[in-house]
């Protein structure tokens, strides 16, 4: 008896719960690349819609298979490995740049809890208890992928590209995590599932939705939002790839499929960021419709995938909008105002959950330090801090 | 508990063997990413202890945060690829006595605290609650003093980056 | 009796985390089964030229290395700063309900002292850019 006194065979091993997990993986696998593959196309065509353009149309109707021909046509393309490069950690830093995309996605729930063959299962990969913190956990581990593949690539534009890239991500990662805390101090729970649990029902008069966006008072949300659109290299934040300055950023050196991972990577975390966004303020699969019945087990997936695909349009939208950010814009952006502003509505969340009184004490005296602080910053700096540093003056060539 | 014994067995020769790779290897990245192995070993035998918390701790702060630290830091100051010389030097004997001394002292200092107390057969499993009551309720002092060591980190960091 | 409860709550506990090892370990196939693919179908034509990394299509000058700005490593350690703080906040804001007031007056010190490190270094200009 292998199994005698071991945790991991407690209750015995059931079958059928090892087959639901495997199926579970190969569904949300399945489901992950054709989505990514869907929505590759879907941006290029909302963008050349936006711009007048056509788009992509050759490929199955109205262009649909574009991103698979592509895929394709990448898979015999001749790989180089510069003689510079470092071959070890070159060949490592795709891994590390996709693996952690998919692994996020493992931690959203997509629908209720269903029962398959006599299991009550819920549509969610895992659920593990430290929840949404092992989301920070492989946000941090994404940020080597960036970083060593301009380091390993051996040339100067990706390690620019890695460098800048990486403390762009580090950056925005203190906001996302900051941003993160305001939902669980409502939840009291770190578990996804709780925190789906804790937005669904009927929220202020019966029509407005429990969600957290409106509960938390939209700030951490605008925060997370910013921050996460960061974190995925989106545009208005694709420094990391910069073409006008960086030629491609931290993966000028990659061709190829090498290539093709870090373009599913960062595809496959516009859609993990817009699931994870769901998950914590859009109230997750919740939406009206009956409980029971297939129809109760399939409608949560539809809300699900409605909100994503209604987050997912706005990240396409914000990319034909906005050009990309400065550099030291960004640093403003995520250090001067984004980690203070979260700290300080956290402080005031905090407070009003205590006690409303100590809620308004605490409210007031942010108000007032910021106040204060932002008139000390301003005559302490002038006006000029926004201003671009002043172009050198180069002598006149005669 | 032979699974756990196993994935266990497993994970203590990996990090052994990146352990002795961070010290051998001739690239300073190199070094960092075995460091790297040796951090998610530990992770990854928190989580057997049922330790959950301290495990996400580990992999966000030390492999997320600080050994990026010594990367980056590497990274912008001198780290050429290929096989440094200069990574080692003759000090090698003194280096050998100083790391006995120092697991001596850590393994008395351990064997002299928990020498007798047995891992019980199912740990208690650690909820993040639980961690976040013994520090807000017992250690707050300790924790507040966290925080100055941090500020002063900070302050010295910029202190020695500024040239004025 | 409780040692078995425990012992199920120990086995259910690791599953969560074994669903994610193989989830993670699906994801190292399907990229390890993808570039193995790919080594299978792609031409190789070796030229000395096709492996000189990339300058603006002349001769790259110098090492691949070059030393970047040390402004950047601050933002790193401010980073590991607020990572600390966040990972300190997460279990306090899961039981802020029990920790009540005093719990809220820690957490305002606790900020407060790493907010004037912020602000030191705001006022030191170092997160100004330029």
């Amino acid at each position: 008896m292998l199994a005698a006194g071991d945790p991991l065979f407690a209750d015995g091993v059931d079958l059928t719960v090892v087959l639901i997990v495997i199926a579970k993986t190969v569904v949300v696998f399945g489901a992950m690349l054709v989505s990514v593959l869907l929505l590759i196309w879907f941006e290029r065509k909302l963008v050349a819609d936006m711009q007048a353009r056509i788009g992509p149309n050759r490929a199955g109707k109205f262009g649909v298979l574009q991103t698979l021909a592509d895929g394709i046509k990448l898979f015999f393309k001749e790989d180089f490995l510069p003689t510079q490069a470092d071959r070890r950690v070159y060949r490592l830093a795709p891994y590390l740049a996709t693996v952690p995309a998919f692994l996020s996605f493992a931690i959203v729930p997509i629908g209720g809890t269903v029962t398959i063959a006599g299991h009550q299962t819920r549509l969610q990969l895992a659920d593990p208890p430290v929840g949404i913190l092992f989301l920070l956990a492989m946000s941090s581990i994404a940020v080597y992928g960036v970083m060593l593949a301009g380091w390993s690539s051996g040339s100067k534009y990706p390690l620019l590209g890695a460098v800048r890239g990486s403390a762009q991500m580090v950056s925005y990662e203190a906001a996302l995590g900051l941003s993160t805390v305001a939902v669980v101090l409502v939840t009291g729970s770190l578990l996804t599932s709780d925190i789906v649990a804790g937005q669904s029902g009927e929220g202020l008069f019966g029509i407005i939705p429990n969600w957290n966006v409106l509960r938390l008072g939209f700030i951490p949300f605008v925060v997370f939002f910013i921050a996460g659109t960061a974190e995925s290299n989106r545009p208005p934040f694709d420094l990391v790839e910069a073409e006008q300055e960086l030629v491609g950023g931290f993966h000028t050196e990659y061709s190829a499929l090498r290539f093709a991972l870090f373009f599913l990577a960062e595809f496959m975390n516009t859609i993990t960021i817009s699931a994870i966004m769901v998950t914590l303020f859009l109230g997750g699969p919740s939406g009206p419709g009956p409980d029971s019945g297939l129809i109760g087990a399939l409608l949560p997936v539809f809300w699900f995938l409605l909100k994503v695909f209604a987050m997912l349009c706005v990240f396409v939208w914000l990319r034909a909008t906005l050009p990309r950010f400065r550099y030291d814009r960004l640093m403003d952006l995520g250090w001067k105002k984004l980690i203070p502003l979260s700290l300080a509505w956290l402080l005031i969340q905090a407070a009003f959950l205590v006690d409303v009184k100590w809620g308004i004490v605490v409210f007031t005296g942010a108000a007032v330090m910021g106040v204060l602080l932002w008139r000390a910053m301003e005559v302490g700096h002038g006006a000029t801090e926004h201003e671009a540093p002043a172009p050198p003056k180069f002598q006149e060539v005669r | 508990m032979v699974a756990q014994n196993i994935v266990f067995g497993v994970l203590a020769v990996a990090m052994g063997l990146a352990a002795i790779r961070v010290v051998t290897t001739k690239n300073v990245v190199h070094a960092a990413l075995y460091l790297v192995v040796v951090l998610a070993g530990v992770a990854a035998l928190y989580i057997l202890l049922a330790a959950e918390f301290i495990a996400v701790v580990q992999v966000i702060i030390y492999i997320g945060a600080i050994v990026l630290l010594i990367l980056f830091g590497t990274m912008l100051t001198r780290a050429p690829i290929g096989r440094a010389s200069d990574l080692d030097n003759d000090q090698r004997w003194l280096g050998v006595v100083v790391a006995l001394l120092l697991l001596g002292v850590m393994g008395s200092v351990l064997a002299d605290a928990f020498g007798s107390t047995k891992l019980p057969k199912a740990p208690q499993i650690q909820r993040t609650g639980d961690v976040g009551l013994s520090i807000f309720q017992t250690y707050v002092v300790p924790f507040e003093v966290v925080s100055v060591l941090l500020l002063a980190a900070l302050v010295g960091a910029v202190v020695i980056a500024r040239r004025d | 009796m409780k040692a078995l409860t425990t012992l199920i709550a120990m086995s259910g506990f690791l599953r969560e985390y074994l669903t994610v090892l193989v989830f993670g370990a699906a994801a190292v196939a399907m990229v390890g089964a993808m570039l193995g693919a790919g080594s299978l179908l792609r031409p190789k034509r070796a030229q000395l030229q096709k492996y000189i990394s990339y300058e603006s299509g002349v001769d790259p000058v110098g090492t691949g290395w070059s030393q970047s700005q040390i402004r950047y490593y601050l933002f790193g350690l401010l980073f590991v700063m607020f990572e600390v703080e966040t990972v300190f906040i997460f279990p306090w804001a899961v039981r802020l309900e029990d920790l009540g007031l005093f719990g809220l007056v820690e957490m305002v010190v606790f900020i407060a002292i790493l907010a004037l490190g912020l602000l030191y270094a705001w006022r030191k200009g170092v997160l100004r850019w330029m």
